[in-house]
């Protein structure tokens, strides 16, 4: 496999023309606005919910078959799930890559301990950085945890993530006062948030 | 659920699975053909690719462990569920009978062993906020072993994306 790198936010790395990944495409969760008040799911949405959480069909007109087992139309199907992407309560519909077998073999949670006074400027600039895949504020548990930022460094080897950590600790500068890369060494699990199929939630009983 | 093991090898990915795994990361067409749709995307003048030709592809990655999932990604919270990062602090002699304790339960989105005290980190997604409270008692009572909770404070930036 050729040259591996994470994508960043800014830039394009695909050498594949008919195609460019940051292109704004129609079905994108990025144009959602944001929410002011949770979603709140009827019946027939937390019984699609249950039928496509564990995947969607690998067949021609997987909308189709979705709406036939609910019991409601394809159009329905597809218009619900649009309304659960513009709410967000679907932060998107897409593939989600064994970044092991792609060859991102290193997967470093960087943890940080940041000064209290300084961390949502700083946690905002590291949050901004393109290798930087997901960053959060999070309570510290002393005496046995006193990290409290975390921001996920992806790299095809353990290398590449601990030079961008150290561009991390570059940025944070003073106000960090300790530092730990928790690299991960198994998948134990994946399956994504699963509601349980409630007894009859789920059936055409409740179409009405 | 299966593990994987990092040890696993590294994919010989075509230019079309590299250009359907760095499309459909972004997003999935919601249209009555989908496959179709995302067909005509990766098509080119020089290189022509069918509806038949994606849903085969896909399923094959799918198939190989390549992708671990396809559909929508899910948000508890956005559904006024509660979603928390858990860590745990196992013993070797303990670690497989924890994990498969921990795994069963249904609110666990996702587990990672990691290298360090605190060995096993986990995400917690549930249908309410007290929900994730309750998980936790449970999961101290089930496995004799205290859970560190660390539901985030802020959320400075989300987006994960592999590029090939």
């Amino acid at each position: 496999m050729s040259d591996l790198n994470l994508l960043s936010k800014e830039m394009d790395s695909s050498n594949i023309e008919s195609f460019n990944p940051r292109a704004k495409s129609p079905f994108s969760d990025k144009k959602a606005v944001k929410p002011t008040t949770d979603f709140v799911l009827t019946e027939i949405d937390r019984a699609l919910v249950v039928a496509t959480q564990e995947g969607l069909p690998v067949s021609e007109r997987p909308y189709q078959i979705i709406g036939d087992e609910l019991g409601i139309s394809e159009d329905e199907v597809i218009c619900r799930l649009e309304k659960m992407l513009e709410h967000k309560v679907i932060r998107r519909i897409a593939v989600i890559p064994n970044h092991y077998r792609i060859g991102f073999k290193a997967n470093g949670m960087t943890v940080w301990n940041v000064k209290d006074e300084d961390i949502k400027e700083l946690g905002r600039q590291i949050g901004e950085l393109p290798y930087v895949s997901h960053c959060y504020q999070r309570p510290r548990h002393e005496p046995y945890w006193s990290y409290n930022l975390f921001a996920m460094v992806h790299g095809t080897e353990r290398a590449q993530v601990e030079e961008r950590a150290e561009k991390l600790k570059a940025i944070l500068g003073d106000a960090c006062l300790g530092n730990e890369i928790l690299y991960s060494s198994k998948i134990l699990k994946k399956t994504g948030m699963r509601l349980l199929k409630k007894d009859d939630s789920a059936s055409d009983s409740n179409r009405a | 659920m299966s593990a994987a093991r990092n040890s696993q090898p590294v994919a010989k990915l075509s230019e079309l699975d590299k250009a359907l795994i760095n499309l459909l990361q972004d997003g999935f067409p919601l249209t009555p053909r989908p496959f179709l749709t995302v067909a005509e995307q990766v098509s080119s003048e020089k290189n022509t690719v069918s509806e038949a030709d994606i849903i085969q592809r896909i399923q094959a990655l799918l198939d190989e462990g390549i992708l671990s999932r396809f559909g929508p990604m899910y948000q508890a919270e956005r559904m006024g569920g509660g979603l928390t990062l858990a860590a745990m602090k196992v013993t070797e002699e303990d670690y497989d009978r924890v994990t498969a304790q921990v795994n069963a339960f249904s609110q666990v989105a996702h587990n990672y062993r990691r290298e360090h005290e605190l060995n096993m980190w986990f995400v917690l997604a549930t249908e309410s906020p007290e929900e994730i409270e309750d998980c936790i008692d449970d999961m101290e009572a089930v496995t004799g072993y205290h859970v560190f909770n660390m539901p985030k404070e802020e959320e400075f930036y989300v987006g994960l994306k592999f590029a090939l």
